[in-house]
C-alpha cells in the first residue's frame, strides 16, 4: 500500500487521503461491503467494531458498535447509505446516536466518500471526510484512536486525584 | 527530554480523556460561543449538578475551558481557538487513518491470499 497523498483543509474541514494497493477495485470495494470484512479494520487495537445492520443501499442504514476491553460502556455509531455506486462509490453520513440508538441533535455529521478506480495495475482508493463541527471530529477521533480508554464516570475522580497529587 | 515526554503524553492522555465523553465535547463547544454558568450548562443535560460539575473540572484540568467567578455565578469559558483545534483534530485524524489503512491492507491481503509487505 502506498499513501499518495493527504490533503487538509481547516476551514471547510475536510480532509482527502489517496491510497494505492496491488489488487482489483472489487477486492477492495468488499472491505467496505462485507461487514465481516469491514469489522476487521474499522475499529482500534483493542476496541473492535462489531457492525450489526449493514444494509447498502441508498436511504439504507449502517450500525455498528464499539466496546472497550475494561469498560462496559459501549460507543455506538450509525451511518445513513447516501449514495451506492458498486464496486467504485459510496457515501455515507456519520450520525452519532446516544446510548439508547436515537440519533443524537444532528448538528455533527460527518459525511465520507469513498471512491475507488483504477491506477494502471493498481487500484487508488480516494477517501474524502467531512466534518459540520469541531464535535463531530472531536468525536471521530476519540473513537478511532482511543484504546480501551472509555468515558466511565469512575474514571474522572481518578484523574482528578492524579492531577491533584 | 524524557520528563518532557512523559509529561507531554500525560497531558495527551488528559485531553484524549477530556474529549472521551459526549457531554464534555458538548461543553466545550456550548463555551466557545459565548460564556454559560454552571448552573446554565446543568440544564442542557439529565445529570446532577455535582456531575456538570466533575466534568468541568476534568475539561480546566485539560486545558480546554477555563473557569471563574461572577458574582453568585461560575462561569466556563472554551479555551479552545476554533481553527487551531480544527488543525489538530486533522492531524490527529490523518494518524488515525493512515494506521486504519494499515489494518485495511492487512485484511485486504489476507482476503486476497498476498503476504504482508
Amino acid at each position: 500500500m502506498t499513501i499518495w497523498n493527504v490533503d487538509k483543509n481547516t476551514e471547510a474541514k475536510t480532509m482527502v487521503i489517496t491510497a494505492e494497493f496491488q489488487t482489483s477495485i472489487i477486492n477492495v470495494w468488499r472491505l467496505w461491503a462485507d461487514p465481516r470484512l469491514l469489522e476487521r479494520w474499522w475499529g482500534p487495537p483493542g476496541f473492535p467494531a462489531t457492525f450489526e445492520h449493514h444494509d447498502l443501499t441508498p436511504g439504507g442504514t449502517i450500525t455498528y458498535y464499539m466496546t472497550g476491553p475494561d469498560c462496559s460502556d459501549r460507543f455506538d455509531g450509525t451511518w445513513n447509505v447516501v449514495e451506492v455506486d458498486a464496486p467504485t462509490r459510496l457515501v455515507v453520513e456519520d450520525a452519532i446516536v446516544d446510548d439508547d440508538g436515537t440519533p443524537s441533535d444532528g448538528n455533527s455529521m460527518t459525511r465520507m466518500e469513498i471512491d475507488i478506480e483504477a491506477a494502471g495495475d493498481t487500484t487508488r482508493m480516494i477517501l474524502t471526510t467531512h466534518f459540520d463541527s469541531l464535535v463531530g471530529m472531536e468525536q471521530a477521533i476519540a473513537t478511532g484512536v482511543v484504546d480501551g480508554m472509555k468515558a466511565c464516570m469512575s474514571q474522572i475522580d481518578a484523574v482528578l486525584d492524579e492531577v491533584a497529587a | 527530554m524524557v520528563v518532557d515526554t512523559l509529561e507531554r503524553e500525560k497531558r495527551t492522555d488528559r485531553l484524549f480523556f477530556a474529549l472521551s465523553d459526549a457531554t464534555r465535547r458538548d461543553i466545550v463547544t456550548q463555551t466557545l460561543d459565548r460564556e454559560r454558568s454552571v448552573s446554565e450548562l446543568g440544564r442542557l443535560y439529565p445529570i446532577s449538578l455535582t456531575a456538570v460539575q466533575k466534568h468541568v473540572e476534568v475539561l480546566v484540568v485539560a486545558g480546554l475551558v477555563s473557569k471563574h467567578r461572577s458574582g453568585r455565578e461560575q462561569l466556563v469559558r472554551g479555551e479552545v481557538d476554533q481553527l487551531q483545534r480544527a488543525h489538530e483534530l486533522l492531524d490527529e485524524l490523518e494518524t488515525l487513518w493512515r494506521a486504519r489503512l494499515e489494518r485495511f491492507e492487512h485484511v485486504l491481503n489476507e482476503t486476497t491470499g498476498k503476504e504482508d509487505q
